[in-house]
């Protein structure tokens, strides 16, 4: 009988072989990109699926989460007779952390699960096996295609999030609830910066993200048992792993990049 | 060019050892699935592997893909040490072979026709004109030729069988490996394809290694056999020769004997006292 240290020595040496593993994957899979140069169009239809594909659930997320945004900012600086400060409220939230964290949680929903479950089948299939008999690369021909789609998808997706996010503000602030729409423009570009917060937030914190999400993504499902309950867990597995590191991440960058350590 | 005008260092397509295997060992974590195995596969030839379900027949299939590595001993493939073998250059040696998957490993997002291209799309630099007209050959020789717009899905079970078998050979290979292509098969399709096999063999020069437990299917057509039990070959010869087998095992296993000397019960405690000790527990 094994006992309590035993099992989490048991479970420890496993988590560091998969993450071994998982580093291992993300070097092959970086080598492979190179064949997308030779084809590009296998690029082009996993945008579509990942991209494209993604635009309805981010778009209407985007614009609710910014309209409760306006909603709640109103409510609060109505007090303090603040209701100008609107639109820099709703555009800071956005772009700093909303923006690229809620992008990233909706991706790993809509197409990182999406990718495990097609990757974890073509396995289960034998598809993969068939393909590498055949002398064609997997990591190249059905990974690298995915994994960099899903890297360009990604923060494309957050400033669309974010964009329609901002409108979603202004249409509650301004068109409903009566705000100078002046005022509401106005403050946002005097106070959200190009670099410090669009720079670091849409665009490096969306490339960490959509780094981490393609990469748990397409690891779980190449690692899932070939049977239909390891593509279940895979895809379960996906879905809260990348949340996690997400969330994880977006604490530390956040941390890092607006100056509190 | 008659073969006596070859010279001397040239082995005619159809002549010789292609694959040689000698003190072949293989594990899975503790437990043997080959132990010292040495077979010969002749060029030109159909040699059928034959066990019980879970011998190993699928694995020795993968090690001589290369997909897996041995433990221990040699594998040879037209002069070439596979387990030896870079990427690249096992990659070189697949496109001279074709496996044939047990459950068909059709891409389920290309419709037929471009399932049989894949493999001429990606290694060959054809104008599309010439893939569409090698691609209806391949399919008319399967007798799908009529099929090429459907998806996997749209498929029976034979037919995705024989469409697999077509992107199989689509790039003329040395060679094609069949894992359990019988299995699950209704007798029409079993007819279809064990005559596909034989006649594509002897038409394009083919070496063909068939893994199954399909005894009358895989005799009827094989020129030679292999029989695989508890990790060894335990017997090997032609179709007539295993028929007349003094061996009980053989005698068991080619025709379908419920019990002999592999027992149809797996290992267990006796039976009585199992149960009377659940009694008395």
């Amino acid at each position: 009988m094994t006992g309590p240290l035993e099992r989490l020595g048991r479970w420890a040496l496993e988590r560091l072989t998969a993450l071994g593993r998982a580093n291992l994957f993300l070097l092959r899979l970086l080598g492979a990109l190179g064949f997308l140069l030779r084809r590009p169009g296998l690029l082009v239809k996993q945008l579509y699926a990942v991209g494209v594909l993604s635009l309805p659930i981010i778009l209407v997320s985007g614009l609710f989460v910014g309209m409760v945004l306006g909603l709640q900012g109103y409510a609060n600086l109505v007090y303090f007779g603040a209701t100008s400060s609107l639109g820099t409220v709703v555009a800071l939230s956005l772009v700093r952390e909303l923006g690229p964290v809620l992008t990233a949680l909706l991706y790993a929903g809509r197409a990182g699960s999406a990718l495990t479950a097609e990757i974890g089948l073509m396995k289960a299939t034998e598809q993969l096996a068939s393909m590498q008999m055949m002398a064609v690369d997997p990591f190249a021909r059905v990974l690298a295609p995915r994994f960099l789609a899903g890297f360009v998808a990604v923060p494309l997706l957050t400033a669309i999030f974010t964009a329609v996010g901002i409108l979603g503000g202004y249409l509650v602030a301004v068109v409903q609830l009566g705000v100078d729409g002046g005022a509401f423009w106005a403050q946002m570009q005097a106070r959200v910066l190009l670099w410090e917060d669009i720079g670091n937030g849409v665009i490096v914190k969306s490339v960490v993200f959509a780094l981490l999400a393609n990469w748990i993504a397409l690891f779980e499902g190449y690692e899932a048992h070939p049977t239909s309950e390891g593509v279940s867990l895979a895809t379960t597995q996906t879905v809260v792993v990348t949340s996690l590191a997400v969330l994880g991440g977006d604490f530390l960058l956040t941390a890092l990049m607006f100056g509190v350590w | 060019m008659p073969s006596s005008a070859l010279p001397s260092d040239v082995t005619p397509p159809c002549e010789g050892q292609l694959v040689t295997v000698r003190g072949l060992s293989f594990h899975r974590g503790e437990r043997a699935i080959f132990r010292e195995v040495d077979l010969d596969i002749p060029r030109g030839k159909v040699t059928a592997i034959m066990g019980p379900s879970g011998t190993g027949k699928t694995t020795l299939l993968r090690l001589l893909g290369g997909q897996i590595r041995p433990d221990a001993g040699l594998i040879e493939v037209d002069g070439l040490r596979v387990p030896e073998l870079g990427r690249l250059e096992l990659y070189q040696l697949r496109q001279r072979m074709g496996m044939l998957f047990q459950s068909g490993a059709l891409f389920t997002d290309l419709n037929v026709f471009d399932n049989v291209a894949f493999p001429l799309r990606e290694h060959t630099r054809l104008s599309e004109n010439l893939i569409h007209t090698l691609v209806l050959m391949k399919l008319e020789a399967v007798g799908l030729r009529g099929a090429r717009e459907l998806m996997p899905a749209e498929l029976s079970g034979g037919m995705a069988r024989r469409v697999a078998l077509a992107r199989a050979i689509a790039l003329d290979p040395m060679m094609v490996l069949y894992d359990e292509p019988f299995a699950g098969q209704d007798p029409i399709s079993m007819g279809v394809l064990t005559q596909l096999i034989r006649t594509l063999n002897d038409a394009l020069c083919l070496t063909s290694i068939i893994v199954s437990h399909d005894v009358k299917e895989t005799a009827a057509i094989a020129d030679y056999l292999y029989l695989l039990s508890d990790g060894q070959i335990v017997e090997h010869g032609t179709p007539a020769e295993l028929g007349r087998s003094p061996s009980p095992w053989v005698d068991q296993f080619m025709h379908a004997r419920p019990d002999g000397p592999m027992s149809f019960h797996y290992p267990a405690p006796a039976y009585e006292s199992e149960l009377l000790l659940r009694d008395a527990a």
